[in-house]
Order: C-alpha cells, then structure tokens, then sequence
C-alpha cells in the first residue's frame, strides 16, 4: 500500500477550498513517507480544471461521466471502490463536508477501511495513522489512533488547514480513466439545487456585527439586543440554533451552513462556539465574545472575552453607548 | 408506514463545565444532566409527524445503559409506539462503526418502510453511524436532509449543502435518512406524557441475544481507539475583561473606541 489520494471536490463548476486545504497537507504527509500524492477528480467536463491539482500531485486520476455531472454519493461510490482497489493508497482524504459525510462513511464500510470524520489534524506514527478531532461541541480534543485495515480513510474539517500552493509545483501526469457506470444510478438522483433566499439583509458587508446564540434563550429577549446592535450601528447576526428555533431569518446566521463574515467588529453574545459557527466568523478584526460558560471554545478564537451572563453586560453596555453619544457635540 | 428512529442519550454539554478523567479517556459523567441527543430529537418528531400523517408505526432504538430508558420515554411520550434497548457492558468504547454494527445486528430482523437517525450526534459527532448502517442493510441513503416528502416507492428529499445552498435528491426506498436540526419544530412533550410512557414497555437485548461476537463490539470492534481526550489548545490568546457589568461595560467602550469602531 502506497499514496495518499485526495478526492477533489467540485460543485457547479469550482472546485472548493477544500481540495486545496487537503493536498496542502497531504503533500507534507506524502513527503514525509515518501510516497507520491494521487488527486482523484469525478464529473463531467472537468478535464480544463484538472492543472491546478497536479501542482500539488504525481498523478491526477481523472473520470468523466455524464452520469457524474452532479454529486452522488452512489455513483461517486461504485466509480472509487474500483479506484481504491486498484491504487491502494495507504491513506484517502475526502472533505468533512456535506458530500463527504454522505460518501466516505459507506465507501468505507463497503471496502472495510477504517474512517476517522472530521479530522482537524492528520499524521503517521510509524505505519499507524494518528488523528485529532474534537468531541462534545468543540469541548474536547481527543487523540485517536485508527485499527489496522485495508488502508485508512480520514474525513478533513473544512479550514482545519491553510491551503498553500506548492513553491514548486509537482506537475504530475494526468491519467483519464474510464468510469465503470454502465446503468443509471436508480437509489439516488439529483434533481436540483435551491438557491438561498436573498433577503433584506446582508451580514456580509456590515462592518460591525453583534451575533447571537443559544444563550440569548427566548425570542422576547432579542429585541434589547437588537436595541444595542443598532445603538453601535451594527447588524444582528446569529448561529444555527436561532434560526433552527425561527427566531432569527437564516439569512443571519453564521457559519459554514449560513454566512462567512469577517467586519471590523464582532461581539458574540451567548455563543459556545461550535466550529461549523467559527469558520464564519473567525477571520473578523476584533472579536469580543461575552458568555457566561468560561470553557466556551468561542472564547479560543476571541480577541477579548467576558465571563459574565449577557443579560447584566449588555445593558450596562448599552447605558455607557447612550450616555457616550449624549456627550458628543451635535 | 414502518418506521425505525435511532437515538441516542447524551450529556448536555453546550452550557456545562467538562472535566476530563485522570486516565484521560473519558469526560467525567457526574453532575452533567443528559437528554436525548439534538439531531435525533428532529429525527423522532418527523417519524411521528409522518405516522400521523399515513398511519403506521414508530419504533425507536438506542443503544445504551438503563439510563437511556428516559430518553427512549420522552420518544414514547412524543407518539413513538415501541422502544428497544441495546445494552452490554462489552459495548463500551464503541465508534460509530461499532454501533452500526449493533444496531444492524437488530434492525436487520425487523419490518420497516423508513429509518430516520440523527445526522450526527453531539458528543462525539461522529456523522457516520446512518450512512454505514444502510450500506450493512442495503439501503439507500441521505444525510444533512431538512425536508422529505414522500411519493410511491421514492421519495424527495432536501439537503443542507454550505453557504444556504440546498439540493433536492430522489432517494429510492426503503431508505434511511439523516436529519438536520431545523427540520420541524419538535413538539413539547409533557411531563404526564412522559409519565403514561412509564407504561409502556421497553424491549432490552444484550450482546449474546442481538447474535454478535465480543471482539465485533466495543473497542475491539471498533475504527477508532480512543488514546487520550485533552482541552484544545487557544488559537488566540483571549484577553479577559473582569470586574462589575459596568466596570466591564467601560473597558470594551474604551476598547471600542481605541480601535476605531465606536
């Protein structure tokens, strides 16, 4: 057993960050074992995309079928069931996505490869494959190493690592392979794709947010905090379980499901912290997170945190603004 | 319809404190307050919306320790007509393969039209015991789905791709399905309701009557050995802002002010 293989991921014609953030690492992997980087590509007319990944890889195997046009996990399971028993790729890397969670579970379990999800960090220890990931909502990292099998497949948290394009790049031989589909895929078809409702709001180009999370408990309370987003002039966003409860629209949540922000200021008020909520809002320039939970993740990620209940700080906050702005000449 | 849910019984953990063992392997249990995992919540409420839409019946499944009869009572309670419970103390340390392996081991002998799990489950959030349980049984299968309407023989269903963007698949079935949060608004289940349920009987099976072998479970049949459990390290170096609500409210005024954005 030999390579690291990195399934590509694509949709509506880009291929996502992702792949790149993957091949990143699976390079420093495949350098480390000496061993080559196989970047795997499924689709329909995706050959023009294909130089990209062979900067970071040896060799890109590329199939094209129709019947690949749009994500399947059926289909993309019988193409890389033939595939993996033909490379035998000591370690495959496919995204902790939404079309990584639907594939690589069962592409394991059918060709008894053991899978660790969610990886945020991936290395060998020896021939044994070593992963961390996180347990109870961010809480926990756990160490956890992955039994003997026919090789291992990890699933890769989205921005768990920084995508850098090779200094030098690999150019490796791109190889078209031919897809074994013969028939229709029946158990599972594509029909469509629904688009986000665009809304009257846009967090994206506020340059102030104030967000909201489970901790502002009950629909009556979010008028206060929308009294004191807009008293600093900024927009009111929220994590998933706000919108999961009809509080706020979705077009206001933040994270990987929602929105990615990155204003001047964000002040998390009541948010743990969950990473699919990070990934949407890390990147702002200042982050105040208030929380009365002190082994809250967000405050891992936060520039200035506040252990205290929202409901004492945010009033008070609120009187200082009013009487700032009071003192200020007309 | 027939339908079968799997559940899970987890420690809240979004507001507690977590200490972790001195062995390093496990959260310490005490003093943490557990309920029916988030997603499976969903997942439980969709069943009983659809039995009460085509008739049919909801059995709801869980493995687990005597402890998880509250959370398959709160299932009873909500309109679920039958609980199984899969309990062996050679379970401990399972990984999500381990428990498809177990649930499969039961499931498989039963009649259904429809399994609904949770996508993933908030303690170890794993997002892989559905999709491995359907390819041991055979079936079709989706995950991250916010909406299913069933037709003959198929049926549509909705998932959550990222940015707000959705897709809209055509799943044969029998199929199994794993829920998002936010695809209902699971209804309120009384404390009488969860009290008649104490009626109603729980089926418990161990390892030896489910038909699997010791080294199959737990940790020996498991993907994943679990080596050690430790607090993420900070990404950034959070400053803390201490004192009174008021003392705090004019640090971060000042601090507002200092970088400009106030």
């Amino acid at each position: 057993m030999a390579g690291i293989l990195v399934l590509a991921e694509h949709r509506q014609g880009h291929i996502r960050d992702i792949t790149y953030e993957m091949l990143t690492k699976g390079r420093e992997i495949a350098e480390k074992l000496n061993t080559e980087q196989i970047a795997v590509i499924l689709g329909k007319d995706v050959k023009e995309k294909v130089k990209t990944l062979s900067e970071y890889a040896e060799k890109v195997l590329v199939v094209e079928d129709e019947k690949l046009e749009n994500f399947n996990s059926d289909a993309y399971q019988k193409v890389l069931m033939n595939l993996l028993r033909e490379e035998k790729p000591i370690l495959t890397m496919i995204g902790h996505t939404s079309y990584g969670v639907e594939l690589a579970p069962r592409l394991a379990a059918s060709l008894n490869i053991p899978l660790a999800t969610d990886c945020i960090d991936i290395f060998f220890e020896g021939e044994n494959l070593t992963v961390i990931r996180q347990m109870y909502g961010g809480k926990v990292n756990v160490k956890a190493t992955l039994r003997k099998g026919n090789g291992y497949m990890v699933t890769v948290r989205p921005a768990a690592f920084t995508a850098k394009r090779p200094s030098q790049p690999i150019n490796g031989k791109i190889i078209e392979k031919e897809s074994p589909l013969t028939e229709e895929i029946t158990t599972k078809r594509f029909i469509k794709y629904i688009l986000p409702e665009a809304g009257g709001v846009d967090i994206t180009a506020a340059e102030k947010i104030v967000s909201i999370g489970r901790g502002v408990k009950d629909q009556a309370n979010i008028p206060m905090i929308e009294e004191f987003a807009s008293l600093l002039g900024a927009a009111l966003a929220c994590t998933r379980p706000v919108v999961d409860k009809g509080w706020l629209p979705a077009e206001r949540q933040v994270g990987s499901s929602g929105k990615i922000v990155k204003p001047k200021l964000y002040i998390a008020l009541g948010i743990s912290g969950a990473f699919q909520h990070i990934v949407g809002m890390k990147n702002s320039d200042l982050i105040i997170a208030i929380n009365k939970d002190p082994n809250a993740p967000i405050f891992n990620y936060s520039d200035y945190g506040v252990v205290d209940d929202l409901f004492k700080v945010v009033p008070a906050l609120k009187k200082k603004i009013i009487e700032l702005k009071g003192q200020k000449p007309a | 319809m027939d339908i079968i849910v799997c559940v899970k019984h987890v420690p809240l953990t979004s507001d507690a404190e977590i200490i972790i063992e001195a062995n390093g392997k496990k959260i310490e249990k005490t003093g943490l307050v557990f309920d029916i995992n988030e997603w499976d919540d969903y997942a439980v409420e969709e069943a009983v919306r659809i039995k009460e839409r085509l008739g049919g019946t909801v059995t709801v499944i869980t493995v687990g320790d005597e402890d998880a009869d509250n959370t398959l009572r709160k299932c009873l309670a909500r309109g679920a007509d039958k609980a199984i419970r899969l309990t062996d103390p050679k379970f401990e340390g399972s990984d999500g393969y381990a428990i498809a392996k177990i649930l499969y081991s039961v499931i498989k002998n039963l009649r259904y039209d429809l399994i609904l799990t949770g996508f993933q489950a908030g303690d170890d959030g794993y997002s892989m015991v559905g999709p491995i349980l359907a390819e041991m049984l055979g079936i079709p299968h989706a995950t991250l789905v916010k909406k299913i309407e069933l037709g003959a023989g198929t049926a549509k269903v909705n998932r959550e791709l990222e940015g707000g963007l959705e897709e809209v698949i055509e799943v044969r079935l029998p199929a199994l399905f794993a829920v998002q949060t936010g695809i209902n608004v699971p209804r309120y289940v009384s404390r009488m309701g969860i009290r008649k349920a104490l009626q109603k009987e729980i089926k418990v099976m161990n390892l030896a009557e489910i038909g699997l072998k010791e080294d199959e479970v737990g940790e020996a049949g498991s993907w994943l050995k679990i080596e050690k459990l430790y607090v993420p390290p900070l990404e950034k170096q959070v400053k803390f802002l201490k004192g009174s609500p008021d003392e705090v409210a004019a640090q971060i005024v000042d601090l507002l002010k200092s970088k400009g954005v106030l």
